[in-house]
């Protein structure tokens, strides 16, 4: 099952606050399955989401090599059940950003009433758990891409942020790569 | 040396907050981590929390000088040396390191600071 919990962003100013949208569809396995016979959205997904919004928008600044996790939910407030057919609306605003964390306010919406309100400390990894980023940086990429980031993403002054140079050369040496090991499994003799 | 009361109950309110802890047991001599049951990611909180309230801003090194804690000048055998000590004095005018001083091992450095410290050390950021 694919853990992406957020369909497509649809703001993003760096550092400061994004806005994710989020389908809800019966077709989801969880909405069904977490209280057979009464299908809604589940609240550790929605905290998953805004987690999934938040941490994308406090790593972009180091080209999303920070190695960040949700580190702590300090506040999960929920107000009415999401059902199917429900568009939501994850908004994170920083409210602060140091080197070793940040800490994000959240917010849920639905038809532009608050459904859930969140509050969640991101910690940003060092060295010791490892030099590399947490996920390889061609797939998140392509994630990124999907998830629409960078047609909306802006720094402050309003200036358009563009994939990172490491994630498009990432990009390429694993395209370059794919395509030898076609040619080698092509010439091989059957 | 005594807090303001003003101070201790913003002081609180903001551990209270970021612990959830009950205010019985954020008491002056109450430590962070062993008493409170701080963990790292909960520094964050605090310090936001506290930055927030006074207005003031935290560095992280503050609270943690690990430089201090890390370098071979100021530690031995896992202890901090008597240069260390002083170094640590002169950082943490604020912080109560009387008990540390017995036995200074950099494993317990964290669990020095208690409640008291945390205000002694906003009111000296306020002053």
């Amino acid at each position: 099952m694919r853990w992406f919990w957020i369909d497509r962003f649809i703001e993003f100013v760096r550092n400061t606050r994004a806005t994710t949208i989020k389908n809800v569809s019966f077709g989801e396995e969880p909405i069904d399955d977490y209280l057979p016979g009464h299908p809604h959205y589940p609240h550790s997904l929605i905290i998953e989401g805004m987690a999934q919004t938040g941490g994308l928008l406090v790593s972009e600044e180091g080209g999303f090599q920070t190695k960040t996790v949700l580190a702590k939910v300090s506040k999960a407030v929920f107000h009415e059940l999401i059902v199917p057919g429900d568009q939501i609306f994850l908004t994170a605003v920083v409210q602060d950003k140091k080197p070793n964390g940040a800490i994000i306010e959240g917010t849920v919406t639905v038809n532009g009433q608050v459904r859930a309100e969140l509050e969640l400390s991101f910690a940003f990894l060092d060295d010791r758990f490892g030099e590399t980023g947490l996920f390889p940086p061609e797939d998140l990429l392509r994630t990124l891409r999907i998830l629409k980031l960078f047609d909306v993403a802006v720094d402050q002054n309003g200036n358009r942020i563009h994939a990172p140079e490491h994630m498009l050369e990432a990009e390429r040496l694993a395209a370059r790569g794919f395509i030898q090991s076609r040619a080698i499994s092509q010439s091989k003799p059957v | 040396m005594q807090v303001s009361e003003e101070v201790f109950s913003k002081v609180q309110a903001a551990l209270i907050d970021a612990l959830g802890v009950d205010d019985d047991e954020v008491t002056p001599q109450a430590t962070m981590v062993g008493d409170l049951g701080a963990e790292s990611i909960d520094f964050l909180d605090i310090v936001f929390k506290l930055e927030k309230s006074f207005g003031i801003k935290v560095a992280t090194e503050d609270l943690f000088p690990k430089d201090i804690l890390t370098e071979s000048t100021y530690v031995q055998d896992g202890k901090v040396t008597a240069t260390g000590i002083a170094e640590l004095k002169k950082r943490m005018p604020w912080a109560d390191l009387s008990k540390f001083e017995t036995n200074p091992r950099v494993q317990d450095f964290g669990d020095l600071l208690t409640v008291s410290d945390l205000c002694r050390y906003v009111e000296s950021k306020i002053a």
